[in-house]
């Protein structure tokens, strides 16, 4: 119609050399058909089994809370209790880890320390550290309430900092202009901006280390998670999934509750 | 008053951003500071309270030196300066007394300003600026519930809270519009003049620099280039701060002929009239 040519246009490749895309895209399909090919499944070993994770699953139609009710009661008991200490001791803790980790407040050595700490609290996984502490203080729940103080403090801390650094620096830099000492720039530049997040995460924390607590036990770390590694040593499937249904039960309720405190906070 | 003595900053990354400056701002004086974005006007200010390290030079409030201070020092030296910031910088989740009671932290130890038990002739003296500035029914709102003329006018009564001598103004009409513009600077004026402040504003509207400062200061990349009343500032002195513009429908006309528009309305007496009010 028009007497110029159409341009065309297609959006530029992620990888310019033709050669090199297709030799990844191919070397990835190809790692993916072996890597399947590699998995040596036991047919007759999973059929065995079907029957009893069957057993198992069909054990949560009848759960047995009667049979061992002490032993339950007594296991959440004691995972609420290291839920409760290690998330206040922990929350308490990962404020000055937390503050030193900021780098707009920190200085240099105290920023690398404090990230030491929260990097050295994060590497493990919960149960790792939990056989740590089993093997230090022996079976129980001080191993349990000490493993989650360290994965609370790493995963608080962490958070505030980044908060903190990504907080409004106008606010800060308007009570340094005051004359205010540090402890008044915390409390008046950085703490409005960032408690009511910060309230939200401990008591989403809260919540995790109740999850962790049921974990951790069965390593020897206490609470219930000790209950459930018993019934299930015992092939009481009834009792286990009486467990479970009471841990999930109560993850439910704290899952509802702490959403409902976080909204409050805003 | 304040005396600035070949005041110079460098960045880490190399910017000179204030070169050589050497200025004093007597008593009572209200000097606006303007020049391009980036000619180092909010770093100037800043190098004054030392919230940005000057690289070299020195800096004298009322005679004792600033740049020498250290820790508790400086801290007792910024409480005579105080600051009014671009987009307010209130601290957003306090209430309104809050904010205001803030100017009082470097006097007020830690105890009294974490429990909010502010000594009685403090609360006292918030209450009175902050009817000063129109804000009395706004005592217990939360400072992010404000409009921004109402915000600024936070930020004046705690900048006054401070007891200044000296008032450091970056910016404060940049986030706000025209009208209240003018009344925030009116009001910064009025109080300067009140309590004999004087004041460096940041600002990048010439004409609100003119119809309000008593001095003009010009810089350019980081130099003054220009030093004077706001009558002096012809277009030349524009061209040598800002660069090469047409200026004349910038400037304010004393004994040019009016702008079309007002010409029927005011009959070339309008822009004298201005200039009287702001007098």
């Amino acid at each position: 119609m028009n007497g110029q040519a159409t341009q065309t246009w297609r959006l530029p490749p992620f990888i310019a050399n033709p050669w090199l895309r297709w030799g990844i895209y191919l070397g990835a399909l190809l790692y993916l058909v072996l890597a399947i090919g590699s998995l040596h499944i036991n047919w007759a070993r999973v059929a065995e089994g079907m029957e009893r994770g069957w057993r198992f699953v069909s054990a949560f139609a009848r759960p047995n809370f009667a049979g061992r009710w002490g032993e339950i009661s007594e296991g959440i008991l004691e995972s609420l209790t290291m839920t409760v200490t290690s998330t206040a001791i922990g929350v308490a803790l990962a404020v000055p880890v937390g503050l030193g980790a900021a780098r707009n407040l920190a200085p240099l050595p105290v920023y690398v320390v404090c990230r030491g700490i929260i990097a050295l609290s994060r590497t493990f996984q919960e149960v790792i550290i939990a056989i740590l502490f089993v093997k230090m203080f022996g079976f129980g729940p001080l191993a349990g309430m000490i493993t989650l103080v360290v994965a609370t403090i790493g995963f608080m801390a962490k958070l505030l900092a980044e908060d903190i650094e990504s907080s409004d620096p106008s606010q800060l830099e308007a009570m340094r202009a005051t004359g205010g000492s540090w402890w008044q720039l915390i409390n008046y530049g950085v703490q409005p901006q960032v408690m009511p997040r910060f309230i939200g995460l401990s008591v989403y924390r809260l919540d995790i280390n109740f999850r962790e607590s049921a974990v951790i036990g069965i390593v020897g770390a206490g609470g219930i998670g000790a209950t459930l590694n018993t019934a299930f040593d015992r092939y009481e499937f009834d009792t286990a999934a009486a467990i479970l249904l009471v841990i999930i039960a109560i993850v439910m309720v704290a899952e509802y509750s702490s959403g409902h405190i976080r909204r409050r906070f805003q | 008053m304040l005396a600035l003595h070949a005041l110079t900053k460098r960045y880490p990354t190399g910017d000179l951003a204030v070169h050589n400056v050497s200025l004093e701002v007597p008593k009572g004086q209200v000097m606006a500071l303007i020049g391009p974005s980036g000619a180092g006007k909010s770093t100037l200010i800043r190098c004054v309270n030392r919230l940005v390290e000057p690289t070299s030079g020195s800096v004298m409030l009322d005679g004792h030196e600033i740049t020498a201070l250290g820790g508790a020092a400086l801290r007792r030296a910024r409480r005579r300066m105080g600051m009014i910031f671009q987009e307010f910088a209130l601290v957003e989740r306090l209430t309104v007394m809050e904010n205001v009671l803030s100017g009082r932290l470097g006097y007020v130890g830690f105890w009294k300003t974490f429990l909010r038990r502010y000594p009685q002739r403090d609360i006292d003296q918030a209450f009175r600026f902050l009817e000063r500035v129109g804000l009395t029914e706004f005592v217990d709102k939360r400072a992010d519930a404000l409009s921004g003329g109402q915000r600024q006018r936070v930020g004046i009564a705690r900048a006054l809270m401070q007891e200044p001598s000296i008032l450091l103004v970056d910016e404060p009409t940049a986030a706000l519009d025209p009208k209240t513009s003018r009344q925030i600077m009116r009001l910064i004026c009025e109080l300067c003049a009140e309590r004999e402040l004087a004041a460096i504003i940041n600002i990048h509207d010439v004409g609100l620099a003119q119809m309000f400062a008593a001095r003009i200061v010009g810089l350019c990349k980081g130099e003054i280039v220009f030093d004077g009343s706001p009558r002096n500032l012809t277009p030349e002195a524009l061209t040598l701060i800002y660069g090469e513009e047409d200026w004349h429908a910038t400037i304010k006309r004393d004994e040019d002929e009016p702008e079309p528009a007002d010409a029927g309305a005011g009959a070339g007496g309008t822009g004298s009239d201005d200039r009287q009010l702001v007098a």
